[in-house]
């Protein structure tokens, strides 16, 4: 589904993401670990065209899409969250995930070559029963989307999301990527910052989506959960891949070890492996 | 062009570059600390050129003590901006202090012009009048001093930053203040040092600036601060060095530009270069362009709260009471009325673009210019009937004021305030000097009035009805949109504009929307004054009323309909309703702008 083929991003001196190379199946659940600073970030910004490679491929789907602007991406079926959480803030929970659901508008948003975008503008003044029922058809799956969080966000539809605890801004943020109906699914660290109930009921959801069939591809710090979750796990450091493969052949891979132990003096990896120990 | 007078321009090219420079090394400091383009800077180099007046031609003093007394006066009032109006709005958004320090430049502008009059002043260089030959041209004692200060400048901030401990301070807040404040560095110490130094050269800058034109007056400070401003970002912003080379730059393209093209262009080339500069080379000419930039500057002036609800009744109430005003008030009261509501009208399409999409633009008057030329000149040259010729210069405006905007899309926080500000300059100068089309300085006179099909509206009430039907179209066009899926769209973007767009919102074409209908709406704006004015020139619409009507869309809530509405009516009617408040009419926006960003940023009916 996803093909990543030799990906290099500098930023200076520095290699960010040195020459990587990924591949991703439809429905399966690709995991990306590694120590802080390891690259995973920029890999995302790369796959999902908030930077642009300085060499190497990004095919979705047999598309060439590298360097596409990001606009462009959510059209084709990839979706992402962001690693510290990016929701709208003066934006309520409902028009938040609305946003997602933003490609799929096809009556307010009539595909005229060059005219498009004025009679997007007087459809919006108009509001013809196509594009009402349209909406009204969106806010539905909206409120369907947002029951897989069980009464967390449904009650808080009309809240602005600056007002909303930091758990459930995150819940907005997979919401609001979910509304996208994504083929291929990006999570940037889904639990960063959540105690241990909140991060075993994000777990849950993440399952529960890739039961459905779901392509994910997830960065994530807490071993248990990726152990747990993943069909595969990729393992950077330094920016390079350093090892691939099933959750168990990976943990024991003493390269893995190694570059986590070797950032355990500075970093907060070493708690995470013990977590998964 | 002759060797001497080419050897001439430089000269002067030079000297005036050193001039922009002492301008601009103060600018860069204080963007270094405070992250903040200071818009009273000019101000500030106004008020030391008229310290330097009194100094030299009221109080006779020779120059070794107009110089300290210059200096001095500029510190302190540079130290009392960052004390009493910046120091306060730390925690506020990014971008309040600089509207703040617009308000700060409104008030001291009028303080300066009461206490001086508006009427320009000589500033007689009191040094001897020799010229030195140099090859074919000649270097006169002014030139040198003016060289000898910058040189000076550099070399004693070069040593200050390098060599000192407060320098060190400057440095450690610049590149991370809250860094600098963990090691101990008192970075309000630090501020206050930096606000001390930059106003006292640029206060130095408006005595000099005043001794070789032999000339000052009040409005000179806007000029100062633009120029000040652009020399900054050729250099990169916030880079001391590069804020002198930019300078240097910047007065040798001026003065080589006049001599190919003449004085009125003169102004073109610093904000055309501007621009492209900022589209380009954000960084500054001196940065790598593939750098990222060096602070995500998001966000807008946008305070959080609810908006007020106000009942549709009651807003029917007041749209009702509105539309009988003409037969209780005179015609003065209607006059003052009906101009009201065309500040209403830009505020509208101000509260759209700054508030609900989160491009603070000061260059909205530039639509007004727009739109007035392009309906006065339809129902002249083409003799369309008014009406239409309104309508479609609300067309020519959207379309041209997109345009012209579409380079800022892109750019974040000041930059867009920054590069919006040049764009209204530009269309400005264009307007000057295209004399072919808009018949340049002398303006357009004779235009034809209001009027629906051959019915003139020549009395008051009707002119207001006219223009409250228009407002009232709007807004509730307005409202319909934003009630709309483009509503929650604009938002987004404005919220955070990379998340939006990796939900596919496609950043160009949402802020292409909201400017032609916020375009649409300004252009209209603009071309019912010009019906009503019969007479405009390039300075009707001038940068004031960008500032005037930020300041309304501030007032009423940014993103607010009714609020733009209401903003309007209180701060253009109150006025005029007391007549001897006229003289201190922008003495009171720039101290409403001040208790507004720091009291009530949200606005008195909320941000929305």
């Amino acid at each position: 589904m996803l093909h990543v083929s030799g990906l290099i991003r500098r930023f200076g001196g520095l290699l960010a993401v040195n020459e990587v190379d990924l591949a991703i199946r439809p429905g399966e659940l690709l995991s990306v670990i590694g120590p802080n600073g390891a690259g995973k970030t920029t890999l995302f910004n790369l796959i999902s065209g908030l930077d642009r490679p300085d060499a190497g491929r990004v095919v979705f789907e047999g598309r060439d899409i590298t360097g596409l602007p990001p606009e462009r991406l959510a059209g084709i079926g990839l979706a992402r969250t962001f690693q510290h959480g990016r929701v709208f803030a003066n934006l309520s929970v409902m028009d938040n995930v609305l946003i997602g659901g933003h490609t799929r508008l096809s009556a307010a948003r009539p595909s005229l070559p060059g005219l498009g975008a004025l009679a997007e503008l007087l459809l919006a003044l108009l509001r013809p029963a196509s594009v009402r029922a349209e909406e009204a058809a969106l806010r539905d799956e909206i409120c369907d989307i947002l029951a897989l969080f069980g009464d967390r966000l449904l009650p808080r539809l009309d809240h602005p999301a600056h007002s909303l605890s930091y758990a459930n801004r995150r819940r907005v943020e997979i919401a609001r990527a979910l509304a996208v109906r994504p083929r291929l699914l990006l999570l940037d660290e889904p639990t960063a910052g959540m105690n241990e109930t909140e991060t075993a009921e994000i777990q849950d959801i993440i399952a529960m989506l890739k039961a459905r069939g779901q392509t994910i591809l997830l960065i994530e710090h807490k071993l248990g959960m990726v152990m747990s979750l993943s069909d595969r796990v990729i393992v950077m450091d330094g920016g390079r891949t350093i090892a691939e493969g099933p959750p168990e052949q990976v943990r024991h891979d003493p390269a893995v070890i190694e570059a986590y132990l070797g950032h355990s003096a500075t970093g907060d990896a070493a708690p995470v492996i013990e977590d998964a120990a | 062009m002759t060797w001497s007078t080419w050897l001439d321009y430089t000269v002067n090219g030079l000297v005036i570059g050193n001039i922009y420079a002492l301008l601009a090394v103060g600018l860069a400091l204080i963007f270094g600390v405070a992250n903040l383009i200071n818009f009273a800077h000019g101000s500030i180099y106004t008020v030391g050129a008229y310290v330097g007046w009194v100094c030299i031609t009221q109080l006779h003093w020779p120059l070794a003590a107009t110089v300290p007394a210059v200096l001095l006066a500029s510190a302190v009032l540079g130290v009392g901006i960052e004390r009493l109006a910046l120091r306060p709005l730390h925690n506020a958004s990014r971008i309040a202090p600089l509207l703040a320090t617009i308000g700060i430049s409104l008030v001291l502008d009028q303080i300066t012009q009461l206490v001086f009059t508006p009427n320009p002043r000589a500033l007689p260089s009191p040094l001897p009048d020799w010229r030195f030959q140099i090859g074919g041209g000649s270097v006169g004692t002014l030139d040198l001093l003016i060289l000898a200060v910058g040189l000076g400048t550099a070399g004693a901030l070069y040593s200050f930053l390098r060599f000192t401990k407060m320098g060190w301070a400057v440095r450690a807040t610049a590149q991370d203040s809250d860094a600098a404040k963990q090691m101990g560095v008192d970075v309000n110490r630090v501020n206050m040092a930096v606000f001390a130094i930059a106003s006292a050269l640029g206060g130095l800058s408006g005595m000099l600036v005043g001794m070789y034109y032999n000339n000052i007056d009040p409005g000179m400070s806007f000029d100062a601060t633009l120029k000040g401003v652009v020399a900054q970002i050729i250099g990169g912003m916030g880079n001391v060095p590069g804020a002198i080379a930019g300078s240097l730059l910047l007065g040798l393209i001026e003065s080589y530009g006049i001599a190919l093209f003449g004085t009125s262009y003169r102004n073109l080339f610093a904000f055309v270069l501007l621009i492209a500069i900022l589209i380009w080379r954000p960084n500054g000419l001196f940065a790598s362009a593939r750098d990222l930039p060096p602070e995500p500057m998001t966000g807008s002036f946008l305070a959080r709260g609810k908006p007020v609800r106000i009942p549709p009744r009651a807003l029917i109430a007041i749209g009702a009471l509105a539309a009988l005003l003409p037969f209780a008030g005179s015609d003065y009261v209607l006059q003052t009325a009906t101009n009201a509501l065309l500040y209403g009208l830009l505020a509208l399409s101000l509260t759209l673009v700054a508030g609900t999409v989160g491009m603070v633009s000061l260059g909205h008057a530039g639509l007004l210019a727009i739109g007035a030329y392009a309906s006065a000149l339809l129902a002249i040259e083409l003799a369309i009937p008014v009406v239409v010729a309104i309508v479609l210069a609300g067309i020519v405006t959207a379309v041209i004021g997109t345009l012209l905007v579409f380079p800022a899309f892109r750019m974040r926080g000041h930059y867009v305030s920054i590069a919006t500000l040049a764009i209204g300059q530009i269309v400005a100068l264009v307007i000057l000097n295209w004399n072919g089309l808009t018949r340049g300085p002398i303006g357009i006179s004779g235009i034809p009035p209001l009027s629906i099909g051959n019915l003139p509206l020549y009395d008051a009430p009707q002119a207001y009805w006219f223009v409250l039907v228009v407002v009232v179209a709007l807004a509730l066009l307005q409202a319909r949109i934003l009630s709309s899926h483009l509503g929650r769209t604009w938002r987004a973007l404005r919220d955070d504009d990379i998340a939006a767009r990796s939900h596919g919102v496609a950043l160009d074409r949402y802020k292409a929307m909201a400017f032609a209908f916020g375009g649409f709406g300004a252009g209209i704006g603009g071309a019912v004054t010009a019906h009503l004015y019969s007479y405009i020139n390039h300075e009707t619409f001038n940068a004031q009323i960008s500032v005037l009507a930020l300041t309304i869309a501030i007032l009423g809530g940014l993103g607010n309909i009714s609020g733009a509405l209401l903003g309007s009516a209180l701060l253009i009617g109150l006025p005029e309703l007391f007549r001897g408040l006229a003289e201190y009419r922008m003495l009171i926006y720039g101290v409403a702008l001040l208790l507004l960003i720091r009291l009530r940023p949200q606005g008195l009916l909320g941000t929305a």
